[in-house]
């Protein structure tokens, strides 16, 4: 592929052929890549393409082995984060990390506040500037509130403050929407697009393709550490750009098999769980892939967390295969045939620093025994076969979980679940921060459950993938269930209705 | 082998080998260690620390403390002589003892998982009632008539060696305690219980209950624990075993558990204590007094949270490079 030839104006921060190795891995090779002033400039790849390590390069915290970095043209040389960001360079990550009892102003300009007369710190001039850096990304936030209780959202918006009160011209965002709501997403992207206009390039990094469509002018892909293309997104589609990505034809990204469904697998009748969520009653039969939908905070993920005993509910029942199961108590849960693949895999789903062996293991502790001991053999052999059948990718299997990518971490989560032999399976947010290529795989894997005669019950936050993936959709707004739509008339606009209570129940 | 199991392995063997070098140089150098007498004394003044470290590492390792167990010790102890002066048979009061070690635990057990409460603060509360209560138990009597089979079993030696008699019945616990914790389903979810008690949790590992068990286990081995002291030095006071906690907790640090749960072997604990033990034994033999013995044990308190943490952050720096080489994206 041939590189566009450069009409406009001058790149602000370019790669020149960089290659970087750790060891034996390249992790770049001969990457080129521009950031033209004022262009939102998107950057895809899998896990694994080398899009952290190239980052990395333009913050400062890798040197290239070869290869340069140019600045205005001028080759460049970082000694470390903070020649980055002295030169204009500012990087917001997914999880920002403000000084809580500090107040917004404060975070700012930690360590460089305006002064006055004897060294004392001007809170006046502090909070004008502050206020002045609000209004040009046309947030409305308060200079004074502390950083304590702001959402996610809010504290991105105060780094991307911060990386303006340093005259950064060049933002890289590594998957800032990761964690955002909808509305969140659009005033990001709201400030994201004002920055463009005042002559800023964004470098954007999500696994939201439409997120990149609809934010970003150009596409630099990365596949294993070199780049593939750098081209305009106008005209291209989405299976354009996983093609690139995967470097092959991408099986559907949303492979549901057409199953005839079954006998009621999991029952729930009027479960409440006072101020978290009222009356909820549905059933997921076998071989239905049921999708709960809803925003963040309508109560999706404590109604999956009460029914497999993580939390108490105050009233109703939770039937499997029949079989009533007592409140709070996900061994028994678990003896029913209940599994809940939980929303946070790093603090719910996985001892990190555990091996993965041990944490697909701990599923089954009550299977792999012998005389009262831990059959190590029967525990390899059965973490390492639900291992290849998932295809983790890892070094060896005794390595600690922390050390898989992110995709990775949640194949095991999965096997580790599948292996008990679940007769129902909760799955909450199941690909949140996963790439697309094993996105795919997990709805591969949940749509062939169901076809093997397990109830799928999937949260989910992603709306192309519960349209995609769910024979029936339920959606929660407020704590309680406000509609049961068929796939057959399940859309983006009949569900967020729902979602947002303008639906009539 | 697991990643967190191959670097505590390493902390454990850093230990090991120094116990094996300070036995060496103590063989060597130190006047009057080598012989029968002392070797016994040591081992026997050591028994009580390691008794109690069994549970206590089971306990560290699933991320609680318990710091009343010397209080509880000496609770039963003074119970013992209690009713051994009321005329009570001693068969009779060594079980009574030992279910009163059970209640000691039930009751730090309940405050921390029913009521929530963190364990240190909960059982440092207890440590002052359960010593009260001693107090108010025997006063400041110190009964030492008690029948000579029994302290002959707790002071006697194995036939012409130097090893105790009651180092057997230390090896069966021990044999069992090592194969809790590393070989039993129960010792797998101590691990997961102590790394991460929300995964845990959503493992399917009854926490509660879990923690709750070791607690009463704790008592338990605190109250045989107290009864062997009262037996072996012949005499039961309400002050027996005070400060038997900070060497048990320092003994179990220094073998590698790692004070935040999830990391440790049984071995390395248990290399700990007498490591202790000997650094105890050898002290006195050189003249230095109880007042800096102490000041030593609380040194190396510090010194063993502090040791395995940089061990780990040196082969956590080699992990790091290990993966820096195959990067994620």
């Amino acid at each position: 592929m041939t590189h566009p030839p450069d009409t406009g104006p001058a790149p602000v921060l370019a790669l020149r052929g960089v290659s970087k190795s750790f060891g034996a891995v390249r992790a770049l090779r001969d990457v080129s890549l521009e950031l033209l002033p004022g262009e939102v400039h998107a950057l895809a790849g899998e896990n694994g393409a080398g899009k952290s390590t190239l980052i990395k390069t333009l913050a400062g915290v890798h040197r290239p082995d070869t290869g340069q970095v140019l600045l205005d043209g001028e080759s460049v040389v970082f000694h470390g984060p903070g020649d980055a960001r002295d030169a204009g360079i500012a990087v917001i990550y997914q999880e920002p990390t403000l000084f809580p009892d500090l107040s917004i102003a404060e975070n700012i300009f930690m360590g460089r506040q305006p002064r006055r007369a004897l060294r004392r710190i001007d809170h006046k001039a502090t909070r004008a500037a502050t206020a002045a850096l609000m209004k040009r990304l046309g947030v409305d936030l308060d200079p004074d509130r502390p950083a304590r209780g702001l959402s996610i959202a809010d504290q991105q918006i105060v780094e991307i403050a911060k990386a303006l009160s340093f005259d950064a011209r060049v933002l890289i965002m590594d998957e800032p929407t990761a964690a955002l709501t909808g509305s969140e997403v659009a005033r990001l992207f709201g400030v994201v697009r004002t920055l463009g206009e005042q002559g800023a390039a964004v470098l954007f990094i999500s696994h939201r393709l439409e997120e990149i469509f609809r934010i970003c002018h150009r596409v630099t892909t990365l596949r294993d550490g070199a780049r593939i293309a750098c081209e305009p997104l106008d005209g291209m589609t989405e299976d354009d750009l996983v093609r690139r990505m995967v470097g092959r034809e991408l099986a559907e990204l949303y492979p549901k098999q057409e199953v005839e469904p079954g006998q009621v697998a999991l029952r729930v009748r009027r479960l409440t769980r006072e101020g978290v969520f009222t009356d909820v009653s549905f059933e997921v039969r076998r071989g239905e892939i049921v999708g709960l939908a809803g925003l963040v905070g309508a109560g999706r993920t404590e109604v999956a967390r009460a029914v497999f005993g993580v939390d108490r509910w105050d009233a109703g029942e939770v039937e499997v295969d029949g079989r009533r199961l007592t409140g709070g108590a996900p061994s028994t849960a678990m003896a029913a045939g209940l599994a809940l693949v939980p929303e946070d895999r790093r603090a719910q789903g996985l001892v990190m620093d555990m091996s993965i062996e041990r944490n697909i293991g701990l599923t089954g502790l009550r299977t792999t025994v012998r005389a009262g001991l831990v059959d190590r053999g029967a525990e390899r052999s059965r973490s390492l076969d639900w291992a290849v059948r998932l295809r983790v990718k890892y070094a060896r299997i005794a390595d600690a979980v922390g050390t898989l990518s992110g995709g990775n971490q949640q194949k095991v989560v999965l096997a580790k679940w599948l292996a008990t032999g679940p007769r129902v399976i909760i799955v909450d947010e199941p690909t949140r921060g996963i790439d697309v290529g094993t996105k795919a795989e997990v709805h591969r894997l949940l749509s062939q459950l169901a076809a093997e005669g397990v109830a799928v019950l999937m949260i989910s936050s992603d709306l192309p993938e519960i349209l995609g993936m769910a024979d029936r959709v339920l959606v929660m707004h407020e704590g309680r269930i406000t509609a049961e739509i068929p796939r057959s008339e399940a859309t983006e606009e009949t569900v967020m209705a729902a979602a947002t209570g303008r639906a009539a129940a | 082998m697991s990643e967190s199991l191959t670097r505590a392995v390493r902390w454990d063997t850093v230990v090991g080998a120094l116990l094996i070098v300070l036995l060496l140089l103590s063989f060597g150098f130190v006047d009057g260690f080598g012989n029968a007498l002392n070797l016994s004394f040591l081992i026997g003044n050591t028994l009580p620390i390691a008794l109690i470290a069994l549970p206590m590492t089971l306990l560290v390792v699933c991320g609680e403390i318990d710091l009343s167990v010397a209080s509880t010790a000496g609770l039963s102890g003074a119970v013992l002589g209690k009713l051994w002066n009321e005329g009570m048979a001693i068969e009779t009061i060594i079980p009574l003892c030992l279910l009163l070690g059970v209640v000691c635990g039930v009751v730090n057990g309940l405050l921390v998982t029913r009521l929530g409460l963190p364990s240190l603060a909960v059982t440092i509360g207890t440590l002052a009632a359960y010593r009260g209560l001693a107090q108010i138990v025997l006063g400041s009597d110190a009964v030492t008539d008690f029948p000579s089979r029994y302290l002959d079993f707790a002071s006697g030696r194995l036939g012409g060696t130097f090893l105790p008699q009651a180092f057997l019945p230390f090896l069966v616990l021990l044999a069992i305690a090592v194969l809790v914790l590393h070989a039993t389903p129960f010792g797998r979810r101590l691990f997961a219980v102590g790394a991460s008690e929300e995964a845990a949790r959503f493992a399917g590992i009854r926490v509660k209950r879990t923690k709750l068990l070791l607690f009463v286990a704790t008592g338990f081995m605190s109250s045989l624990t107290g009864v062997f002291w009262v037996l072996h030095y012949a005499s039961a006071r309400y002050d027996n075993a005070t400060g038997l906690e900070l060497s048990v907790v320092a003994a179990v640090l220094l073998g590698g558990i790692d004070f935040d749960g999830g990391r440790g072997t049984l071995g390395g604990a248990i290399a700990g204590v007498f490591l202790l033990g000997a650094l105890q034994n050898v002290m006195s033999l050189l003249n230095v007094s109880a007042q800096s013995q102490i000041v030593v044990t609380g040194v190396l308190l510090v010194v063993s949270v502090l040791g395995p943490r940089v061990a780990r952050q040196i082969s956590v720096a080699r992990v790091a490079r290990r993966a820096a080489s195959t990067p994620t994206s």
